[in-house]
């Protein structure tokens, strides 16, 4: 592909062993959370429960329900590019949803809410008036 | 640097249920850490970086409060984005300076024991293990490859409705301007996927390629464009132990693949410490 090589950070320019800084911070968060050798230290914390909590839904999401959608394919075992099948068939789900709903309610809730919007802005304008 | 014991309780018992006020939190063991070396290092939650030695190992600690670092504090604390950034940077830092000196077992994050003397007691126990892994890493440093799909050229769908045909009157209502939208964005997913495959296969040649040039290779999970930043989407999150005399040769292999394959995008990082491969070296 035309675009070079991009080194992480300061690359590996510097030529010597831990010249990378500033690293991102997903390859750290990725290296010193998953990855190190584990060895059972007298405080014990269950990192899985963090990796669960803190990175897929924190760091990552938005909403909880994205963070479902994601967390099930993030840090673990999952096939590679599930997640991104995932996303596309949620999204087609939720277009398909989107579009019957326009299409069923075209002349229903909406002039309903918009006149029901107009009759509490008279409601205020009598308010005003009366104060 | 021998066991300084600065601070810490050492004569407490483990089973003691009273929380400490100090822990030590370990980062990496090495064979041999001259002292000067450490001169200055801060620890996470900000104190000196010292060592432990041990069985002819040195286990490279700082002390920690315990009031952040033990047990329901660590785990509360990890859930704040902020405070994990910071310690993990810290964590990484150490490991980061102590593995330009040479080589290192890197310890996972908030790894914390109660005192010097269990530190040296681990080191002890598991001796066999942690020497079997630095002279696994010994001469060598990890490097990351990143590849990501380029998924161009896909026109933009309109929206529903967007030239939603005018229906004659009297004819039989065909599809919905929604039904056709769909229909264009399906095909637009196809081609998308079949992008996708492209890259895929392109990742895995890559990786392969990569894998016959380094000790030892592994392949995490594809990091979400939401961590990266990146439109694009990763299809190999790669991570090589390679030989310090390859390392010119393994940079450059890297930039030739990239111009080899089209489907993908290539990004290099490191040298790292040689994190991925602390534990079992694995090669896929």
């Amino acid at each position: 592909m035309t675009s070079a090589v991009q080194p992480g950070g300061q690359s590996y320019s510097t030529g010597l062993p831990g010249g990378h800084e500033p690293a991102n911070l997903g390859d750290i968060l990725e290296r010193v959370l998953d990855k190190g050798l584990v060895i059972a230290g007298d405080i014990r914390v269950n990192l899985l429960d963090i990796e669960l909590l803190t990175v897929k839904l924190r760091l990552l999401i938005v909403s909880v329900e994205t963070a479902r959608e994601l967390g099930i394919a993030w840090w673990e075992s999952d096939p590679w590019l599930t997640p991104d099948r995932r996303n596309l068939e949620q999204e087609n789900r939720q277009l398909r949803d989107r579009v019957a709903a326009l299409e069923s309610d075209q002349d229903g809730r909406r002039p309903v809410e918009a006149r029901r919007e107009r009759v509490e802005e008279r409601s205020r304008d009598r308010d005003r008036a009366d104060d | 640097m021998s066991r300084s014991a600065r601070g810490i309780a050492t004569e407490r018992t483990i089973e003691d249920a009273v929380p400490e006020k100090l822990g030590v939190w370990i980062y990496a063991v090495t064979g041999s850490l001259p002292g000067e070396q450490l001169g200055g290092v801060t620890g996470v939650g900000g104190g000196p970086v010292r060592t432990v030695e041990g069985a002819g190992l040195v286990a490279v600690v700082s002390s920690v409060d315990l009031t952040t670092f033990g047990e329901e504090p660590l785990r509360r604390n990890l859930e704040d984005l902020a405070w994990l950034e910071t310690t993990a940077r810290a964590h990484h830092e150490v490991i980061n300076t102590v593995s330009r000196v040479g080589p290192i077992v890197a310890m996972r994050l908030a790894t914390v024991y109660r005192d010097d003397s269990r530190v040296a007691a681990m080191l002890s126990e598991r001796r066999e293990e942690l020497t079997a892994a630095l002279r696994r890493i010994a001469g060598r440093t990890e490097f990351g490859v990143k590849a990501y799909a380029e998924v161009t050229g896909l026109p933009r769908v309109p929206g529903p409705g967007a030239d939603a045909p005018a229906q004659p009157a009297g004819a039989v209502p065909g599809p919905g301007p929604g039904t056709a939208y769909l229909r264009r964005r399906r095909a637009q997913l196809a081609t998308r996927d079949q992008m996708l495959q492209t890259a895929a296969t392109d990742a895995d040649a890559v990786h392969a390629a990569l894998g016959g040039l380094a000790e030892a290779a592994r392949r995490y999970v594809p990091q979400h464009p939401q961590l990266t930043g990146e439109s694009a989407a990763m299809v190999l999150n790669g991570a090589y132990l390679v030989d310090a005399d390859r390392a010119d040769e393994f940079v450059a292999t890297v930039r030739a693949l990239d111009d080899q394959h089209s489907a993908v995008r290539l990004e290099l990082t490191g040298p790292w410490p040689p994190y991925s491969f602390a534990a079992v070296a694995e090669t896929s």
